[in-house]
């Protein structure tokens, strides 16, 4: 679910940066403020600790293949959300730096997807609420696949939205999704029964370590916040990318009204599905944005205004440009290749 | 993402520590650039393909002057393409309209920008290896501090930088000896799994507590000071400026275009 | 006799669980002193290491450090004058480099930068590893992480060592280093190790805990030769004392 900065336009990475910078800025002042320094070792080491369980796989009986803790939901048990939010964040700058595992752009869409939803609307609304202090319980596992699968989908559905906004892929917003959601519901399930296997784990060798209700602030325990903070969430990304997606406003109003017109993607896949889909439909009808009428998937909304009227596109259209391009390459590369030598020997 | 992967970030961090001018270049510099050549590659119109190939310098020079070998960062590409290539490669599947022509042969839409993808992700993916391995943790961390990023998030990729190794190495060890007592199968079972990672996050913590322990033990007081590093030197603010200004002409003008014109014209 | 750098009064302390770790233990060591802390596994050792440095409060009895009980308000102030080293080096080299490790301590006491950097550069020379200054970490070897451990420590400038095992994980010759430093030292020394040969090697008097007592101590040759009482409490007789004859 890492995203590449391939697909991403400026406008829409640049706003997810300002989005997670301000989170983690946010995050930063409350765990300096808990006055909890043993926090400084424990984050660091829990990061290194969530990087190691990502590389160890297991495999999955019937399937085939294999899966691995992605540790979201685990951290916001141990050290609460924003602690869990920096710990996320810091896994996925090392993973961005040094295994191009997500660009450098997108890096504030991927801590925020990856991160936002575990710590901060799946952990407290339904893993603190569901399973209470109970960690070794069917309750606790209930909790635990809630938790991740709703996390997972929000992150997943956010992808969908960001790289519709950035409006470098052609895909149909209903195909995207379709393709996203699904997998990711799986993925899911796996999470949250490894999260729970781990963390009943640690409640019987060292239950010390895990919050229990009294000791930590009251959470909700009403349904309302928890559809709250998922309306929100959805306002947010509907609302917000689709203000900032400035250059393509066509291409996110026509997936709108993709939903809209063609009810694929309204396909009740639990409370949440349709909740997300009535306010995407509440979007669709925000002031700015007019509502197109729908379109078949072969056909290709046109995209005038910002690529320029179309016979003026020269990517590499003539035989001067195609040679243009190779004879650039080349050229760079035979620089490359004379800078090399020079400071090899020097 | 196997063991074999943690290799990568041992030797990225060798690299890191070596000792060129592009190492010397501070690391705001570099960030501030790299952060520039990223976003204006990515702000060129879909179809763009030609015009980006001027933009393969940056990290090219930055490599060969940086003493980088191709080859890792290569593999790497390779490791991170599925996800760009899984969703650029419906383009031409659902952009019919044709965008050019080939001589006589029309190209649609579709297959100009998932060529345009391809060569942003090459761009923009080696642009950041490049900046990781010409910077080194240490160094890129610090600079990101002084550019503005929260304190407590620089500790938290320093100390996560500095346990990784070695929590990955008892997750290795651990696993070696899992593997050494299942009959030789391919994946663990998830109880193993499960076992297996409850017992490291178990060994992770307690660590964690005996680092606090020597942290108190040596008057810390819940700020982590780093060392004053070294200051500004002319060659930064020319690094940013001379690039930046090469990115603005690639981008205003079709470089590759021009030198094809230029050629083809000597030609006819 | 001069007054001791550091005084234990029928320190007793029990863990969480009920468990109690020490039972009145009293003991007192002088200015330059070099004493060993021996004893089987489980013995206390490391639970009365632990008061030295205020990271564990008595329960009962007290702990002083040149003349000044321990107390929470006296912590920070016995920490500068306490250095530890623990057990595992892994867990005191914490930061991206040596410099910035042997650092730590010097920077969280206030010192100015240049002042930091003198402490630093001779820590590290006391050591003989100045040559390790921009290195990582994970990059070194276990003589060497072990040595850098001791020059974190060295740069606070403390008054009095106390090492947990110094000589666990070393090859001969960083053991014979290690042996060869630490006689050198002139701070007040206080180590728990099981390398009764380096007790007698560096160690002029020995104190041994049995189940959270102290049950013995004295001159090191004496006691250590004293081959019933080592193995009545889970040690032995160390090697080189064999060919001693007890005087």
């Amino acid at each position: 679910m890492h995203m590449s900065d391939a697909l991403i336009s400026p406008a829409v990475g640049g706003t997810m940066w300002a989005v997670s910078g301000g989170i983690i800025t946010y995050c930063a002042r409350k765990v300096k403020d808990s006055l909890r320094d043993n926090l400084v070792p424990l984050m660091g080491v829990l990061g290194a600790f969530i990087f190691t369980a990502q590389m160890i796989n297991f495999s999955i009986p019937g399937t085939g293949s294999s899966g691995h803790l992605g540790g979201g939901l685990i951290l916001a048990v141990l050290l609460g959300p924003y602690a869990a939010f920096l710990v996320i964040a810091s896994v996925l700058t090392v993973q961005a730096f040094f295994f191009a595992d997500g660009g450098l752009l997108a890096l504030g869409c991927n801590i925020f997807n990856l991160g936002f939803y575990p710590a901060f609307i799946a952990y407290p609304f339904l893993y603190r609420v569901i399973a209470k202090d109970r960690y070794v319980s069917s309750r606790a596992v209930v909790a635990a696949i809630a938790a991740a699968m709703a996390g997972l989908q929000l992150g997943a559905f956010s992808v969908v939205l960001e790289t519709k906004a950035s409006g470098m892929s052609d895909l149909p917003f209903g195909t995207f999704v379709l393709l996203m959601q699904p997998i990711h519901l799986a993925i899911g399930l796996v999470e949250g029964l490894t999260t729970a296997a781990v963390v009943s784990f640690v409640a019987r060798a060292r239950p010390e370590v895990l919050p229990t209700a009294v000791a930590t602030p009251a959470a909700p325990v009403r349904l309302k916040p928890l559809l709250a903070g998922l309306s929100l969430a959805a306002l947010t990304i509907g609302g917000g990318v689709s203000w900032c997606a400035s250059t393509r406003p066509d291409g996110l109003e026509w997936s709108i009204a993709k939903v809209t017109g063609k009810k694929e993607v309204a396909k009740p896949r639990g409370g949440l599905h349709a909740r997300l889909a009535t306010v995407q439909e509440a979007t669709a009808v925000l002031p700015d944005y007019g509502f197109k009428p729908p379109e078949t998937a072969a056909a290709k909304p046109d995209k005038p205004e910002t690529s320029g009227p179309w016979p003026a596109v020269s990517a590499g259209t003539s035989v001067s440009g195609i040679a243009g391009g190779l004879a650039t390459l080349l050229l760079v590369c035979l620089i490359g290749f004379v800078l090399k030598k020079r400071h090899a020997t020097a | 993402m196997g063991f074999e992967a943690w290799i990568e970030v041992s030797r990225m961090d060798e690299l890191g520590r070596q000792d060129t001018p592009v190492h010397r270049i501070d690391a705001r510099a570099k960030t501030v650039t790299t952060l520039l050549f990223i976003a204006i590659v990515m702000s060129f119109p879909r179809y763009e393909v030609s015009a980006l190939t001027p933009f393969f310098l940056y990290p090219l020079s930055l490599m060969a002057i940086g003493l980088i070998p191709a080859r890792s960062l290569l593999k790497k590409l390779f490791v991170a393409a599925p996800f760009a290539l899984a969703v650029g490669i419906f383009n031409p599947f659902f952009d019919h309209r044709t965008a050019a022509f080939v001589g006589a042969a029309p190209v649609s839409g579709g297959w100009l920008s998932f060529a345009s993808i391809l060569v942003r992700f090459l761009l923009t993916v080696s642009a950041a290896l490049v900046l990781v391995a010409c910077t080194g943790m240490h160094r890129l961390c610090a600079g990101l501090g002084r550019m503005g990023m929260p304190h407590v998030f620089v500790v938290q990729l320093l100390f996560l930088y500095r346990y990784l190794f070695m929590i990955t190495d008892e997750g290795a060890r651990m696993l070696r000896s899992i593997e050494l007592r299942s009959s030789g199968k391919a994946s663990l079972r998830f109880r193993a799994y499960a076992s297996l990672v409850g017992h490291l996050l178990l060994r992770s913590m307690a660590r964690a507590e005996r680092v606090y322990r020597a942290m108190q033990a040596r008057g810390f007081d819940g700020e982590v000071r780093i060392l004053h590093p070294t200051p500004l030197r002319w060659s930064d603010p020319a690094f940013v400026c001379g690039w930046t200004a090469f990115f603005v002409v690639a981008r205003c003008w079709n470089l590759a275009d021009m030198l094809g014109a230029l050629m083809t014209k000597g030609e006819l | 006799m001069n007054p001791p750098v550091v005084e234990v009064r029928d320190l007793s302390y029990a863990y969480p669980d009920g468990t109690k770790a020490l039972q009145g233990i009293s003991l007192a060591v002088g200015p330059g002193e070099a004493v060993a802390l021996v004893g089987a596994n489980g013995a206390g050792k490391s639970t009365l290491l632990l008061h030295l440095n205020g990271y564990l409060m008595p329960a009962a009895g007290a702990v002083l450090i040149g003349g000044t009980p321990l107390t929470r308000e006296t912590a920070a102030a016995v920490r500068r004058a306490v250095g530890m080293v623990f057990q595992d080096p892994d867990d005191q080299l914490f930061m991206p480099t040596v410099a910035e490790d042997v650092a730590f301590g010097p920077l969280n006491a206030g010192l100015t930068p240049d002042e930091v950097e003198r402490r630093v550069t001779k820590a590290l020379e006391r050591v003989g590893k100045s040559h390790l200054r921009e290195r990582p970490p994970y990059k070194l070897s276990a003589g060497e992480k072990r040595a850098v451990a001791i020059a974190t420590v060295l740069a606070m400038a403390p008054d009095v060592l106390v090492m947990d095992e110094p000589s666990s994980n070393l090859d001969p010759r960083g053991r014979r280093r290690l042996i060869e430093q630490l006689r050198s030292f002139g701070h007040t020394r206080i180590i728990a190790t099981h390398d009764l040969e380096l007790v007698v090697e560096v160690c002029s008097r020995v104190i041994v805990l049995d189940g959270g007592r102290l049950v013995a101590e004295g001159p090191a040759t004496v006691l250590l030769n004293d081959e019933a009482l080592m193995l009545a409490h889970g040690l032995e007789r160390p090697h080189i004392l064999r060919h001693l004859h007890p005087h």
